[in-house]
């Protein structure tokens, strides 16, 4: 059953914020913020999630559908610059099954009275990690973001 | 693997909830441009236009035989658009979205406050 298969990218994300860089930073700095819009996937219930802020420092989320499949994010922080620049690496399990590792850079630019944001991803996505009923889901999730982003773009 | 002006002409040939509709059609099987403006409250015309986006996009191919223009889903690159790595961008796409109305709402809250 198991196919071997490893896929490598990298994919970038502009954003711009009307709020200065502080706040964004906040926001990934802060557990009780970043709880706010990290994991809220829809009837997801968070089984855990902790934030060690600090260069070496790690951050773990675990959550999924009601007893569905469980999905784990493993974070360890390796640069932050406050307010401008955060770097981590992390990977991320479903059913204890690894299914990619990341190495991610988040910068933050003053822009007027608001905030640039970049966000770089590196990974590599293993095996294809493709259930047909995560398929349909995925793809219709993927739909409806693009839609929602690129909407905002225009 | 689709490179990024391509990924870049699938997500905005995607971002139409007609266009949606129309790969949502042809992912049963082909179709002729009749068959794929019936459903649809809609022009000819602004269907061809639609058709061509996602012709360029490379979602879709469409070949005439005889008197009809059959339309077929390229399914290398809705594979590639919906990989892995698509999917994860998705994500991240969707948590940038969230921080903007967490921000939105903070500031509202401050604002009160102030």
């Amino acid at each position: 059953m198991s196919q071997r298969n490893s896929q490598h990218d990298t994919f970038t994300i502009e954003r711009r914020y009307p709020v200065p860089p502080a706040r964004v930073f906040d926001a990934f700095a802060d557990q009780a913020k970043k709880a706010r819009w990290f994991g809220c996937v829809e009837g997801w219930e968070v089984a855990e999630h902790t934030i060690d802020f600090r260069v070496g420092g790690r951050e773990v989320w675990r959550g999924g559908p009601p007893k569905g499949t469980q999905h784990r994010n493993d974070t360890v922080y390796h640069d932050i610059v406050p307010n401008e620049r955060i770097v981590w690496s992390y990977t991320m399990h479903v059913d204890e099954r690894p299914i990619s590792v990341s190495l991610t850079t988040l910068e933050l630019r003053p822009d007027g009275s608001g905030t640039q944001l970049r966000f770089v991803e590196q990974g590599v996505y293993l095996d294809h990690y493709d259930g047909a009923a995560d398929r349909v889901r995925g793809t219709n999730d993927l739909l409806d973001s693009l839609d929602r982003a690129l909407r905002k773009e225009r | 693997m689709l490179n990024h002006p391509q990924l870049d002409l699938v997500f905005q040939a995607l971002a139409d909830p007609t266009r949606r509709d129309m790969v949502e059609r042809l992912g049963r099987g082909p179709a002729s441009v009749s068959e794929l403006a019936a459903p649809l409250d809609m022009s000819l015309p602004a269907v061809l236009q639609h058709l061509q986006v996602l012709e360029a996009s490379g979602l879709v191919s469409s070949e005439k035989t005889g008197r009809v223009r059959m339309v077929r889903i390229e399914p290398k690159v809705m594979e590639n658009a919906e990989s892995w790595f698509t999917k994860r961008r998705a994500v991240w796409e969707r948590r940038f979205d969230r921080l903007g109305e967490f921000l939105a709402e903070e500031e509202k809250t401050a604002r009160r406050k102030r």
